[in-house]
């Protein structure tokens, strides 16, 4: 166990929080999601950020995921800092570098399973023939090519996820963010995507970082971060701690 | 581009009950704007048609005539109009152009009928033709309209006395009975009388003392009397056998009007002094080359040293040019009603697919779609909702003009005395379709812009918070 503000002293953070705050205005209320944290989350780990609802652990995966602007603070994300980037570098750099899983899977539903897996190759300009093979291989490696050409209110729960984790993991991303990513499934699908999560991390090397409360995610975890009202009171090493 | 239209195509068909809805607002916009530019275009090419059967596409007149020469057009005669002619017929630039070179006179003065007890005597309004000419002239038909006319075989060329009147002044003249002519009332007995039996006299002996060798013969068909003035100032008088009467649209042109062979005319106007014309017609073969050919006429009038003027049928037919400015105006407002009917249809869906697709904005936001690529994906849905719309109604309107076409409705224009077909003409106007479609297209697409840069301004973290 370390110090809760003191961040690990790894030369190679995928992610390196430095004081960050964010602070979310209501008309002239201010409500602070973070109160000045700071984090390093190591490449190639399965980490893991828990805590209790409304603790802050969405809004720090949002701004680990480009898509929010910390109040006050610096982030850096692979070696890039992200307060340097505009909108449209912002989306370019989460385009190659970060894969998202969400809660209610949020995948296009105009678009089949195949097609939602192949989107973020279309955005990075990938060649068809390169493109084609990937996707298949993603969607092979997540157990679902008999449905890929299902769309998405053709899918369980469950698969549906798999398409979402296929999807964020095709362009073999550096850095695969999950919020909350078993909250809408069954223990038993929530366990058997757990293991595929792991099982893809452990192939790919890709770093891994969710949010979650799920006891069941957090066995599985090399990192833990533990957040509290915005603050991180914890951070445990280890795969298996509870 | 695939992928951001097969977003788009899918949305469209996903929310299908919604994009019918549109796309029928822009269909319905399509074929008002089709059907009602298809009639008025019909208009347009059937005025130009029966403007140019009348009066050619291009007039040369002597310098001030169109101005002032309706007063006294003996005042205003070419000189040595033949050489003029052969002029415009021998240049190289007008010649392939020309269907019709031909002059006329006009002329103004008494006509009285005498004949069998009336008494009845009006001013009129003359023009001198060739008829052969006439009937070529009428036979133009560029627009394909199908409103020619079948050779007049009452006037000919060989009789110099023959000439056509308007139904309203062979109902003033007591002609209606002689001519035969269905609706046109006789005048009552009590007109002729309390006339001075010495005015018919003295009309009758002027025209005998002035009769032509090609005029020699008694008339035997009901004839008129024709009182004018001579370029010289001397009153003139020849007869004119009636050969028919023509309805002429306008009343007060019905009332007046007098057709009558070039020859007569000149006779009347000039006596035995040099025949002249008022007018040299020039109709050709199609009405895109009336610039070329009006610059090069004015060319040669210059090159010539001719105190004359062109004119061309806009020039001479203010009426035409009033009515496409007034259907034009109609055409564009209820375009602009349209317009913002599908403005407005398209506004409420695509405002409705922002917010139904929020979540979907922020994910494809959050995996690296740029605010220009959520931009543009809802410009290209409200596009394509137009574009189907507009197509859908074009097909529609198409069918609705083939059936309208064929069912041989008919109606009387404005200035008109026939009636003439009821015709939608979108199948010549492949131009107005186009307009049309990319018209409402495009009013769709810029419907869209207003909710596409609400989805495109969205923060990514509401977007998914969105549920």
């Amino acid at each position: 166990m370390t110090s809760p503000e003191a961040p690990l002293a790894t030369k190679e953070a995928a992610v390196r929080l430095q004081d960050v705050a964010r602070i979310y205005r209501a008309g002239d209320v201010e409500v602070p999601a973070l109160r000045g944290i700071s984090i390093d989350i190591p490449y190639h780990r399965f980490s893991m950020v828990i805590g209790a609802s409304g603790s802050g652990k969405s809004t720090l995966l949002n701004l680990i995921g480009c898509i929010d602007a910390p109040s006050r603070g610096a982030v850096e994300v692979c070696g890039q800092a992200i307060g340097d980037l505009d909108d449209d570098r912002l989306a370019d750099f989460r385009a190659l570098n970060i894969g998202f899983i969400f809660q209610t899977f949020s995948l296009v539903p105009v678009l089949s399973a195949y097609e939602n897996v192949e989107y973020p190759l279309l955005l990075l300009g990938t060649p068809e023939p390169e493109r084609r093979r990937r996707t298949n291989d993603v969607i092979d490696a997540v157990g679902l090519s008999a449905y890929a050409h299902r769309r998405p209110n053709e899918l369980s729960g469950g698969q549906r996820q798999r398409v979402a984790i296929a999807r964020a993991l095709v362009k073999a991303p550096q850095l695969v963010l999950a919020d909350e990513p078993t909250a809408s499934l069954d223990s038993e699908t929530g366990a058997a995507i757990i293991e595929l999560m792991h099982r893809v991390q452990a192939q790919s090397r890709t770093t891994f970082v969710f949010a979650t409360h799920d006891p069941q995610l957090m066995s599985a975890a090399d990192e833990i971060f533990v957040i509290r009202d915005g603050t991180l009171i914890e951070h445990r090493h280890g795969r298996g701690v509870q | 581009m695939n992928l951001l239209f097969k977003i788009a195509a899918r949305n469209i068909l996903r929310n299908s009950r919604r994009s019918v809805m549109t796309g029928s607002a822009v269909a319905a916009g399509a074929i008002a704007m089709l059907l009602f530019g298809g009639f008025v275009l019909y208009i347009f090419s059937g005025l130009e048609t029966s403007n140019v059967q009348r009066v050619g596409h291009l007039s040369v007149f002597r310098t001030g005539y169109f101005l002032f020469g309706s007063g006294n057009p003996a005042a205003y005669g070419i000189d040595d109009y033949e050489r003029v002619m052969q002029i415009i017929a021998a240049d190289e630039v007008i010649r392939p152009r020309l269907n019709v070179l031909t002059p006329t006179q006009s002329l103004v003065g008494i006509a009285g009928n005498f004949s069998d007890g009336n008494e009845a005597s009006k001013t009129f309004l003359g023009l001198g033709i060739i008829p052969s000419a006439r009937d070529r002239m009428r036979q133009w038909d560029e627009r394909r309209t199908g409103n020619t006319f079948k050779p007049d075989h009452r006037l000919s060329d060989d009789d110099e006395t023959r000439g056509l009147i308007g139904v309203g002044m062979a109902r003033i003249l007591g002609l209606c009975g002689p001519l035969q002519l269905r609706g046109c009332p006789a005048a009552p007995a009590r007109a002729a009388e309390g006339v001075p039996a010495k005015r018919r006299d003295d009309l009758v002996g002027l025209a005998q003392l002035e009769a032509s060798p090609t005029a020699a013969k008694k008339p035997t068909a009901p004839h008129l009397e024709l009182l004018g003035a001579t370029a010289g100032g001397a009153p003139n008088v020849v007869s004119l056998s009636v050969a028919g009467a023509e309805p002429q649209g306008v009343r007060e042109l019905d009332d007046n009007y007098i057709a009558m062979h070039l020859g007569l005319a000149q006779q009347l106007v000039y006596g035995r002094g040099e025949h002249k014309v008022t007018g040299i017609v020039l109709q050709l073969h199609r009405t895109e080359d009336m610039p070329v050919v009006r610059a090069r006429l004015e060319k040669l009038i210059v090159d010539d040293h001719l105190d004359l003027d062109v004119r061309d049928f806009l020039d001479l037919s203010p009426f035409y040019v009033q009515v496409r400015a007034m259907f034009g105006a109609i055409f564009v407002f209820i375009s602009m009603v349209m317009g913002v009917i599908v403005l407005f249809a398209v506004v409420n869906t695509m405002t409705m697919n922002v917010m139904e697709r929020t979540n979907e904005i922020g994910t494809i936001r959050a995996m690296g779609v740029r605010r220009r690529g959520v931009r543009m994906q809802f410009i290209l849905e409200g596009a394509l909702i137009g574009a189907i719309g507009a197509t859908a109604g074009a097909l529609f309107a198409l069918g609705v003009a083939m059936l309208v076409n064929s069912a041989g409705l008919t109606w009387i224009p404005p200035g008109n005395s026939s009636p003439t077909p009821f015709k939608v003409d979108l199948l010549n106007h492949p131009l107005l379709g186009a307009s049309t479609w990319i018209v409402l297209t495009f009013v769709a697409m810029a419907a869209a812009v207003i909710p596409a840069n609400r989805a495109a301004r969205l923060s990514v973290v509401d977007a998914l918070r969105h549920v």
